[in-house]
């Protein structure tokens, strides 16, 4: 049959002997760090773009602003991943004049353009779900427009969207698994390497699975709490 | 400042509408300073619109609102600063909900506080480096001297309305009554020159609506400056010292409490009162 044992010790041996585990190590952290980076940058853009889209629109500079964020959001959510990353890393970079730049920071740039369009969308529902009577609160006592979202309105938008942002985060971590495509090690890379170096996948893969698994279920357990901290408000 | 009869807020020819729907008609007053001016009238006459535009809730169409000796109509007046010093309470309270009681009431003159003290860091520098004239003034306190001194003022305040055990206590865990009275804390935490009450009481039990209204009355007795929209017409009658009926966007009739209960002169205010007394 398919004599496990075998592969397992292949693998084993691989893993641990030739040390194939410190560029599982060094995946790994690849790929927590382009998933976390991208996911910070991610918040940033969104909260910046959904910001924009709520402004009330009776001048003009927010109009040609929401217009820019509107083509953003569209170019970003209208390709996939693989496509950004190729082009960003083949396209972009080099015709701004940037040849050797480390693939593992171009990964972060763009996963956290990515998300930042779709966590913008994100960001926007969550602004319009907080109670319009906030904003005039703060309004009322004087402070400003911008002032009021950031220490008001935008803290409580993040406790409503906090288990859509920790679904974007899920998201975001497995679609990592394509930053090889620029050359960056990754979890998936390091596995891959492993496999073909005595043509056997089968153990290589399974294990990778069962981290991906890992790590989702320990976001997933982190944004419960998480979740549960910042709903003391509401009791 | 303290003069009594000086003129706070000056309207004139305030108009305002949404799209072409005309909620407010050329209205012109003026409110004294220790006024309680109390607007009543029937639901879609233009109260709380009047009431918002004051303080630039909704923006007005046209026509100025002199209070500080600025036009608050003008988009150019930077409207947060006369904010500051026109409170306003509203019906559904609209307390910060991911703050606690005591960081509601100081949050507003922290903010301004930090705001100036960046301001004076800023001017200091500019001063330094030549890019403006004047004497450099060195800022003598911290922030938290700031917040201690504004969590201490909060503090009194929330003592004042018997609540000081519920300063870290988030709203969500108090009584309509409970929210309604920070509420108004909160705007006295500006030391403002003038409250602005939007149907305070109307999103309260009944049993909540004296607590409420004792507490508006406490500080009608201690001269604040109020503007009232309301339906409790017994506190109309006791505590304002002009009632403004409002209907269509107009005001029908402005008259004392005696005179406008004693004999209402517009056929309009007296079927209004005919049904609501």
């Amino acid at each position: 049959m398919l004599d496990f044992e075998l592969k397992i010790a292949k693998f084993l041996e691989q893993f641990i002997e030739k040390g194939a585990y410190e560029s599982v190590l060094q995946g790994l952290q690849n790929t927590m760090l382009i998933a976390v980076s991208g996911l910070f940058i991610g918040i940033l853009i969104g909260t910046l773009i959904a910001v924009v889209r709520v402004l009330p629109k009776y001048k003009t500079l927010p109009k040609i602003l929401d217009g820019f964020c509107s083509f953003y959001v569209g170019l970003f959510r209208g390709t996939p991943i693989v496509v950004q990353l190729l082009v960003f890393y083949y396209v972009v970079l080099p015709l701004l004049g940037f040849n050797r730049v480390d693939s593992v920071s171009v990964a972060i740039i763009v996963f956290g353009m990515n998300s930042g369009a779709y966590i913008s969308e994100i960001m926007r529902s969550g602004i319009l779900s907080v109670d319009p009577g906030q904003m005039e609160g703060g309004r009322s006592v004087g402070m400003s427009y911008g002032a009021t979202m950031i220490k008001i309105v935008i803290p409580q938008a993040i406790k409503n969207i906090l288990p859509t942002l920790g679904n974007e985060f899920i998201a975001l971590v497995k679609e990592t698994s394509v930053v090889s495509f620029v050359g960056a090690t990754d979890l998936y890379k390091a596995f891959r390497s492993i496999g073909s170096r005595t043509y056997e996948y089968m153990v290589p893969y399974l294990v990778m699975a069962a981290i991906y698994i890992a790590i989702v279920m320990i976001i997933t357990l982190l944004i419960r709490l998480m979740e549960r901290r910042l709903r003391k408000s509401d009791r | 400042m303290t003069d009594k009869n000086e003129n706070l807020i000056v309207v004139t020819d305030l108009c305002k509408s949404f799209g072409d729907n005309s909620v407010l008609k050329n209205i012109s007053t003026t409110i004294r300073k220790g006024e309680k001016v109390v607007v009543i009238g029937p639901s879609g006459s233009g109260k709380s619109t009047f009431l918002r535009c004051l303080n630039c809730m909704e923006d007005p169409t046209s026509g100025s609102i002199i209070f500080g000796g600025e036009d608050l109509a003008d988009p150019k007046v930077d409207i947060n600063v006369h904010r500051r010093k026109m409170g306003m309470v509203f019906q559904h309270f609209n307390l910060f909900a991911n703050k606690t009681v005591i960081e509601n009431i100081m949050m507003a003159p922290v903010y301004v506080a930090k705001k100036s003290i960046k301001k004076q860091k800023r001017d200091n520098l500019l001063i330094k480096l030549h890019l403006k004239k004047g004497e450099a003034v060195p800022v003598t306190s911290s922030l938290a001297d700031i917040k201690a001194q504004e969590k201490e003022k909060a503090l009194e305040l929330l003592r004042r309305i018997g609540l000081e055990e519920k300063a870290d206590a988030y709203p969500s865990s108090l009584s309509g009554g409970q929210k309604q009275r920070v509420a108004i804390v909160r705007s006295l935490a500006m030391e403002p020159d003038v409250i602005l009450f939007d149907e305070p009481t109307s999103a309260l039990d009944p049993e909540m609506v004296g607590e409420v209204l004792e507490l508006m009355k406490e500080l009608a007795d201690q001269g604040m400056t109020m503007v009232v929209v309301t339906h409790e017409m017994g506190f109309a009658r006791e505590v304002g010292t002009r009632i403004v009926f409002m209907d269509e966007g107009r005001f029908v009739e402005e008259a004392t409490p005696e005179e406008f209960f004693a004999n209402p002169k517009s056929e309009r205010a007296k079927e209004f009162l005919s049904k609501v007394l």
